[in-house]
Formats: structure tokens, sequence, C-alpha cells
């Protein structure tokens, strides 16, 4: 199916798509250079998901989309159309009783057990590339968890909490 | 980001369609290294013609080989349980490349037309003849850590960034097309362009071509390969120099000797005379060296990167040891054996 926004000189060309965000689905007018993640900041108000390089570099913005994880700042909107996108604030949503200890996911309260961050800014990203870590399900070791999450930069240095609080939500499946 | 015209396209044919008459169109598929070059206004295409809705995002078996189309995304094929045991070259370069984000974005096709990331290029405010052709090439005398050692024109240094062609490189594989003049096919070697005097050009793609598919052939090297990544972090960073190389054995023997460098030349760069003289030699360090030494004599290095000479000639040694001893460097144990 051809779709068509028109001229791009045009002061009005948006296009009509649908998403289904944190489980509501949204039916949205985008301009076509609207990035996933300026959509969900500017205009949806959902500012836990981070702008940090804007470039990919980073993984501040790391959201999932359709349960895998991408940079939302090299997404555009229009392209998603259709697609079910998870944020940091749609996490507690995804875990099995709906909400998780403490309305939280699994994950979240880990991190907080782990003392997994400092500042904070880049872990909505952390916790999302962590989900779509394992729902890849390719890393099990120490040194696969380290590699896969290579995307996700943490200038305060929080590391090694990170990998721990990987490691325990995915012993804690395991069992 | 400058404003542009939005298409997306059903099938090949309405994206070739979508494509005609609109020079400054680009297609888009995982969008990674486009959206980021339109947002430093490298890019200013006035059409985007949308091809994630296309059908070729599948691996199937084809001749013996795989066919990739050029919709799998980097992480498809890298996890794809016959490309790990059959091409495990190709899914280690992959998974050396990148950060899981972007692999789960960035195409089989995007990842061959990625552009290179000399930081001249990146920078509108210096000139650079890849971006507008004519205007210089500050790269040249100036910051050149990155560029290229090898191929190179007085026009331009730069390096083709990519890790997958290279093992693609060493693979031999042919690139499917089609575009407003039919298909074609077009091997690997002849897909990617020496700089020369019109550096712009990065591929022999024709205007308006879209890369279909990856076809790789059914010769596979089984375990005797390794990708060698050598960069200045241990995860997500472009390589200073890489090494795919794949062996054939009789014995202890070469039989078939296959050997791409990444990082060091504006295409995976081979070497037909280094891999001939690997023919017939016993799979050692000495035949290993007297071919890095071949290869590494037509390096032209610029002041800010003659260390990749030496790193390339160890590397060479090193990876052509790996592939022999059957033990592919490993992606999560840094540790080089």
């Amino acid at each position: 199916m051809l779709i068509e926004s028109g001229s791009p000189v045009a002061a009005d060309n948006r296009i009509g798509i649908s998403l289904t965000i944190n489980g509501q689905q949204r039916e949205l007018q985008v301009a076509p250079w609207t990035t996933l993640l300026d959509l969900l900041r500017e205009r949806l108000d959902l500012t836990g998901t981070k702008k940090g390089c804007d470039h990919g570099q980073c993984g501040a913005c790391t959201v999932l989309v359709n349960g895998t994880r991408v940079n939302s700042c090299l997404t555009l909107a229009v392209m998603k159309d259709g697609a079910e996108i998870t944020t940091v604030e749609g996490l507690a949503g995804l875990a099995n009783d709906g909400a998780g200890s403490n309305g939280l996911h699994p994950i979240q309260a880990a991190f907080i057990e782990h003392d997994a961050f400092q500042c904070g800014y880049c872990t909505p990203g952390q916790l999302c590339s962590s989900v779509g870590l394992m729902n890849e399900g390719h890393a099990k070791s120490r040194d696969e968890i380290r590699e896969a999450m290579s995307g996700n930069i943490c200038r305060c240095g929080a590391y090694t909490n990170i990998v721990d609080a990987i490691e325990d939500v995915m012993q804690g499946e395991a069992r | 980001m400058n404003r542009f015209d939005y298409v997306r396209a059903g099938t090949v044919a309405e994206a070739v369609q979508a494509f005609a008459g609109a020079p400054d169109a680009r297609f888009i598929a995982g969008g990674t290294n486009l959206v980021d070059l339109m947002k430093y206004d490298v890019e200013r295409p006035g059409r985007l013609v949308d091809i994630t809705r296309l059908p070729l995002t599948g691996i199937e078996e084809r001749d013996g080989g795989l066919r990739l189309g050029a919709l799998a995304t980097n992480a498809d094929v890298a996890y794809d349980a016959r490309v790990r045991e059959r091409y495990p070259l190709l899914a280690n370069a992959i998974l050396a490349g990148a950060s899981a984000q972007l692999r789960n974005a960035a195409s089989t096709g995007g990842n061959l037309l990625q552009r290179t990331r000399c930081y001249y290029f990146y920078d509108t405010a210096t000139p650079c003849n890849k971006r507008e052709p004519g205007s210089g090439c500050p790269a040249i005398g100036g910051v050149s850590r990155i560029h290229a050692i090898f191929g190179t024109s007085e026009h331009c240094i730069a390096t083709h960034p990519s890790d997958m062609c290279v093992a693609l490189a060493a693979l031999e594989a042919v690139v499917q097309v089609a575009g407003p003049a039919g298909e074609r096919s077009i091997p690997f070697a002849e897909f990617h362009r020496l700089p020369g005097d019109a550096p712009e050009r990065d591929t022999n793609l024709a205007p308006g071509e879209i890369v279909v598919a990856v076809d790789l052939p059914a010769r596979d090297f089984g375990q005797n390969v390794t990708y060698l990544k050598l960069r200045d972090r241990l995860s997500y960073a472009f390589a200073l120099v890489s090494v795919a190389a794949a062996l054939e054995l009789d014995g202890g023997t070469i039989r078939t000797a296959r050997l791409a460098l990444g990082g060091v030349a504006h295409k995976p760069w081979r070497n037909a005379r280094a891999e001939a003289l690997l023919v017939g030699k016993p799979a050692e360090r000495a035949s290993f060296q007297a071919a890095a030494d071949l290869v590494v004599a037509e390096a032209k290095p610029q002041a800010g990167n003659a260390f990749k000479v030496e790193l390339a000639r160890r590397a060479i040694v090193r990876g052509l040891e790996q592939a022999a001893a059957g033990t592919p460097q490993s992606i999560t144990d840094k540790r080089i054996q």
C-alpha cells in the first residue's frame, strides 16, 4: 500500500498513525520528521524516556518497540505506525502480576536493591534495555550481559551494579 | 532536520517508482545512519521512501548457501541458527559492531550503504569532497587517526565503517539489487568503490537502485574463520583495524585463503596476491607473516594513522593464526588468544 504525505513544502503534511503506547492505543497526527523520542516527550508528556546525545550513541532514549529495544532518537514515529511501544512508564505493566512488587517491574526493584544508579538520567534507558536483553534471551553469562548492555552509557559509572541487578532478575526467572 | 516528503512503499516496484523523478530522495529502512546524518544536515533528502513494509525480511536457503533479505535486521542475521552454525565469521562480525539497540533496527541493506564516520564528513562547517565534491579534504594532513591507509586518493581518505561488510567480502557474497532498469547481481568486491576522483560515490549502485538481498555462497569455511577487531574501547566502537580471515586446510597445508581488512580503506580491503601467496603453504606463522608483509607493503598512511600499518600487520598474522586453529575471536571474552 502506497502512502504519501504530499509535498514537503506543504505546511501541514501530517500523517495519521496508530500506536499502542504502554497498553493504550493512540491515534496521532505526526509530521514525518518527528522522532519517536520527541513524540513521546514533547507531545505525549512521557518524559521518562530521556534525550541524551540524540544520535544513538548513549542509549538514554532506549524504548521497546514490539518488545525489541531500539534507540527512539533514531526512529521516525511515522515509520512505526501500528507498533506497540513500551517506555519506562509502562514497564510495571509488563510484569507478570500486572504491577510487580511495589508497583514496579522486577528489574526496577532490582535496580533499587542493587543501587544500580546514581544521578538516574540513564536509568530509564538502562531499564528498557535490560528488559529488551532478557526478551532477546542471548546473554547468559556476566560477560555476555556486559557486552549486550554496551549501548547504554552511564557516566556515573554504575555498570557493576547494573549487571548485578540484571543477573539477579535473570536468575530469579530461571528459578 | 529538514522538511521532507514521506512515501511508504508496499512493494519493491512501488519503492523504485517513488524514487523516480526525485533525485534528492532516499530510501529508509532502519534509519540508524540516515536519520543521524539528517540531524547533522549532512543528508537533506527531499523525499524519504520508507521500505520497511517490503517483503524482504526473510533468511532463506538458496543454492546450498543462504539468501539474506535486505530488511533482515543485523540482529536477525547474527542470531539466525543457520548463520551461527555455518557462517560464524558473519555472525561474529555483526556482533562486533554497534550496540544491541542499533543491531535490532539496522538492516542488512542499510549496513552495506552506511556512510563513513570521518569527522570532516560529519562536520558541515568543514570542506569534504565526499559531502561536497570539489570542496577539499581536510583529513589529508589533518586529524586522521581513523582514516584509510590503503586505496586512498588525493581527494578522500575516508574508511567504510562496517564490520559486517568485511565478513561479506571474505565470504564473497553477492548483492542482489532492483531498480528502474530491472534486477542485477553485483559481486561483493565490486559493490563498494575506492574514492578515486569521485569520493561522493560510495558504491556502484545506480540512482534509484535498491538492495533486495545478499546471497551467501555455499562455501562456508566452517570453524576455520575469525573476525578480529581492534578498537579504542572493547565494545561499541568502530574498528581501527579489523581482520576477517577464512581458511580451507588440507591437514597442515592451506588450500584456500580469504583475508579482508576493515577500518583501513574506503571498502573492505582484500589483496589477491597475499591470498594466493598462502595457497599451498603450511598453516603456520612464517606463512602468515609473509602474507601480512605483502599486504602492508602497499600502505600509504598519514601522519595520524601510521600506527595502523604495524597494527594491521600484526592483526593479519594473529587473525590467520586464529582461523588456522579454528578458534574464532570471542565477542565477549576480549582477550586475544
